[in-house]
């Protein structure tokens, strides 16, 4: 069980979120002007890391807001919360970025 | 063309939920369903003054601005939903005329005003076990320590997306849930309190 913190709600319980994959994948600003391939990248191409991952949830039964996350995706530890518009926490400061434990 | 039966005034009939044909559970811990009342959810933006007062104008009690917070007022039980979102329950009757009276007051501010009367049910849990009994479906931490009086919270019993209330020290919660969960919710808190 994880606890998440919603940045409105607070601290709760993993099973009142929704998981909504990668975050901030810009949508090209004219679809009909990129290649075939750059929008398949678009559309299915994603970094699928091993280690700190920023991705979208929404708390489904709590406020319905969507948020962000920053979570490390090799011990599910999950290092920051923020709402959209506000700047992302810069990874590099974050103290799970400098944990050596496991390889990335 | 007329249809001179279509002129009558049709009373409204008196509304009810799936759970509404369930006796209500006695005991250490009870369950009912609480009588209808009228809902209207409210958005608008809290960082505007005007429509923080304009709001608290209307619904007689002021917009709690604090997550998982209640305000009970005279007119109506104002919810804490989310950000930009609060719930306010109210008197069947009066509901109509309360909507009116928001969308007055706010017509010149961004805001939604939505009557969901019928969308939800409120059920009550009152007894020793009250909280135990929600704990088996609910994974909110209802300590009295944690989950204080005049605080409410969206969360889930089992499935079902449910709004919690607690509107005062003892050990009494109202549960709000959307009118097709009714049978689901009631089911599930009747056969819980039957186990504990």
């Amino acid at each position: 069980m994880l606890l998440i913190t919603c940045p409105w709600c607070g601290a709760r319980d993993q099973s009142e979120f929704s998981y909504h994959g990668e975050a901030h994948i810009a949508r090209p600003e004219r679809p009909a002007q990129v290649s075939d391939a750059q929008w398949g990248a678009y559309l299915f191409m994603r970094k699928n890391p091993k280690g700190l991952h920023r991705e979208r949830w929404v708390h489904s039964h709590g406020c319905r807001r969507w948020f962000y996350a920053l979570r490390d995706t090799r011990d599910d530890r999950i290092h920051a919360t923020y709402r959209p518009g506000d700047p992302p926490p810069d990874s590099a400061a974050d103290p799970g970025a400098a944990n050596p434990g496991s390889a990335t | 063309m007329a249809d001179s039966g279509r002129d009558q005034p049709v009373p409204d009939p008196a509304p009810t939920s799936p759970a509404g044909h369930r006796a209500p559970v006695d005991g250490d811990t009870c369950l009912r369903e609480l009588p209808w009342c009228g809902k209207i959810n409210l958005r608008g933006d809290p960082g505007d003054s005007r429509f923080v007062s304009a709001a608290a104008d209307a619904l007689g009690a002021a917009l709690p601005l604090e997550v998982n917070t209640a305000a009970p007022g005279g007119r109506a039980t104002v919810f804490h939903l989310g950000p930009d979102e609060w719930l306010a329950h109210c008197e069947l009757d009066g509901a109509a005329a309360l909507l009116q009276q928001l969308r007055r007051r706010l017509a010149p501010l961004h805001h939604a005003a939505t009557e969901v009367t019928d969308y939800y049910t409120v059920l009550e849990l009152h007894g020793t076990d009250a909280a135990a009994a929600l704990a088996r479906g609910c994974p909110l931490d209802l300590h009295e320590r944690v989950f204080k009086a005049g605080q409410c919270a969206q969360s889930r019993f089992g499935n079902a997306g449910i709004l919690l209330y607690k509107p005062g020290p003892s050990p009494l919660f109202q549960v709000q849930v959307r009118w097709s969960f009714a049978e689901y919710l009631w089911d599930y808190l009747a056969g819980v309190l039957d186990s504990l």
